[in-house]
């Protein structure tokens, strides 16, 4: 019996659908559910977590992010405006920052930041220095190239327009570029402050007390007091907790701006 | 004819690269006078006008605005621009900012206005153009016309002594074109010193005081607005003209 394309079209996407029910039930049938809620749902564990998730780690994790993200901003900023200058060492400068860090492990910059730059220079830095100085360095930047595409962006008839109207360069980039630049890049601004909360957990490596601790560390160190593996869940839980939302408001951003495309070299694959 | 000289051009050359689009040209152009400038699209008109004001950088000639040589190295090119109003074809309004903030912003940043000075200035530019209920808008809720008079309003706002018009209706749909010259032929009556840039023929011949047909970096031919539209003696004008005014005619 010969099958007309549509009917053909229709089978096969039956045969799928089909296929990933099977997958999904023999799964749930080989798995031991005893076993994974002993690993990874133990409510009793879970509970003893709280409220310390919350008010300290949760608390922690968002204020360094913050601390690192804003610092980030602004040398991402000098970085984007140094690229962009026609002064040539103010444009290698900022390429061979940009080049550095982000090519190198985060977690390296903590080290320096942490241990390198006391030895060096004599002077010892609190957490919370330590923790902006490293995250906003590595910050900095991504966050750099994603400022100078969104400047670049800007269409060249608002500056004209300034520039008419008796404004000084600086002044235009003051007045009109920047701050229609960040409207532009708000959303990927928004995905880069994603990734530094994630990358906030590499201040452990400095050796924390109780009080200061993040999420990650958090559930590392109630993990090694317990025989399960809910401390991971519930960590990872509180992560969402505040990456969703910052992704969803991203893309309520994106759509808001009408998803104007902007080329950032991770786009172009230049 | 004793008024003073408001624009004076003198041996002006632009090359973009190997392209040369300016190929020397001279104008004068007393205060209180519209000088409409027309011509086939590549012919250097607006180049010529970007001059001006020095949004290009002239090659070689001589541009004085108001008695101040724009070309002189050492001139201020910024303070120059304050006294030269532009108003450009895709209107360039700031779009991060409302009607009522494109219209004080440079008064406050570059004339170092007051608050309450530069909002009454710009309140009475926008009465003058007609959009006094639009003071609260952003502009991508404006159509095209009333985003250009806002433009207009703006430029007007800095008490520019002249103004110069890049092609201000080409962008638009035909309904919206008659607003704006209206507002354009508004200022040439209350004695505005005007270049403009232009395809509207009928707002050429009644309001200009003077016609320049620029084509190939030249200009071409230069008169009344009677005398060049109406009895073109170059025979490139000619051409263009019936073109332009008989779009349907085949040579």
């Amino acid at each position: 019996m010969a099958l007309s394309k549509r009917q053909r079209a229709q089978t096969f996407r039956i045969a799928q659908y089909g296929l990933l029910v099977v997958i999904v039930v023999v799964l749930a049938l080989i798995a031991d559910w005893g076993e994974i809620q002993r690993a990874f749902f133990r409510l009793d564990i879970a509970a003893g977590m709280f409220p310390n998730a919350i008010t300290t780690a949760l608390k922690n994790t968002i204020v360094y992010t913050a601390l690192g993200f804003v610092f980030g901003l602004v040398v991402g900023l000098v970085l984007a405006l140094m690229k962009l200058s026609p002064v040539p060492p103010y444009r290698w400068i900022a390429t061979i920052y940009i080049e550095f860090f982000r090519g190198i492990p985060a977690l390296l910059v903590f080290i320096a930041i942490s241990f390198g730059v006391p030895l060096a220079f004599q002077i010892q830095f609190d957490i919370y220095s330590t923790v902006m100085l490293a995250l906003g360095i590595v910050g900095a930047a991504y966050m750099a190239e994603t400022i100078r595409a969104g400047i670049q962006a800007v269409p060249k008839g608002q500056i004209e327009a300034a520039r008419s109207l008796g404004m000084s360069q600086g002044r235009t980039t003051l007045t009109v570029v920047i701050p229609q630049a960040f409207r532009i890049i708000l959303p990927p601004l928004t995905n880069e402050l994603i990734m530094l909360t994630k990358d906030s957990s590499l201040i452990y490596i400095i050796g924390l007390a109780r009080e200061q601790y993040e999420l990650t560390k958090f559930g590392r160190e109630t993990l090694s007091r317990s025989v399960s593996l809910t401390p991971i869940l519930v960590i990872g839980l509180c992560y969402l907790i505040i990456t969703l939302p910052l992704g969803h408001l991203s893309r309520h951003l994106e759509k808001r701006t009408g998803g104007k495309k902007i080329d950032t070299p991770e786009s172009t694959g230049v | 004819m004793t008024a003073e000289i408001a624009v004076e051009i003198t041996g002006l050359k632009k090359s973009f690269g190997p392209l040369d689009v300016l190929k020397g040209i001279d104008l004068t152009v007393r205060s209180g006078d519209v000088v409409c400038i027309i011509g086939p699209s590549g012919s250097g008109k607006s180049t010529m006008l970007r001059c001006v004001n020095l949004l290009e950088e002239p090659n070689a000639g001589k541009i004085v605005v108001n008695g101040v040589e724009l070309t002189d190295p050492e001139v201020d090119v910024d303070a120059a621009r304050r006294t030269i109003g532009m108003v450009f074809q895709g209107f360039n309004l700031f779009s991060h900012l409302s009607v009522l903030n494109n219209l004080t912003v440079a008064q406050r940043k570059v004339l170092r206005r007051s608050e309450e000075e530069s909002q009454r200035v710009a309140l009475h530019n926008l009465e003058r153009v007609g959009l006094s209920d639009k003071v609260n808008a952003m502009p991508a809720q404006l159509s095209g016309g009333q985003q250009q008079r806002v433009a207009i309003a703006r430029a007007l706002s800095m008490n520019p002594s002249v103004m110069l018009f890049d092609e201000p209706t080409s962008a638009l749909d035909p309904e919206l074109v008659g607003d704006v010259l209206g507002v354009m032929r508004q200022l040439a009556d209350e004695g505005m010193t005007m270049l403009v840039v232009t395809h509207e023929m009928q707002f050429a011949r009644e309001v200009a005081d003077r016609v320049l047909f620029m084509d190939g970096g030249y200009v071409v031919e230069e008169g009344p607005a009677e005398q060049v539209i109406g009895a073109p003696t170059h025979e490139r004008t000619k051409s263009f003209l019936a073109r332009v005014l008989n779009p349907n005619h085949l040579d």
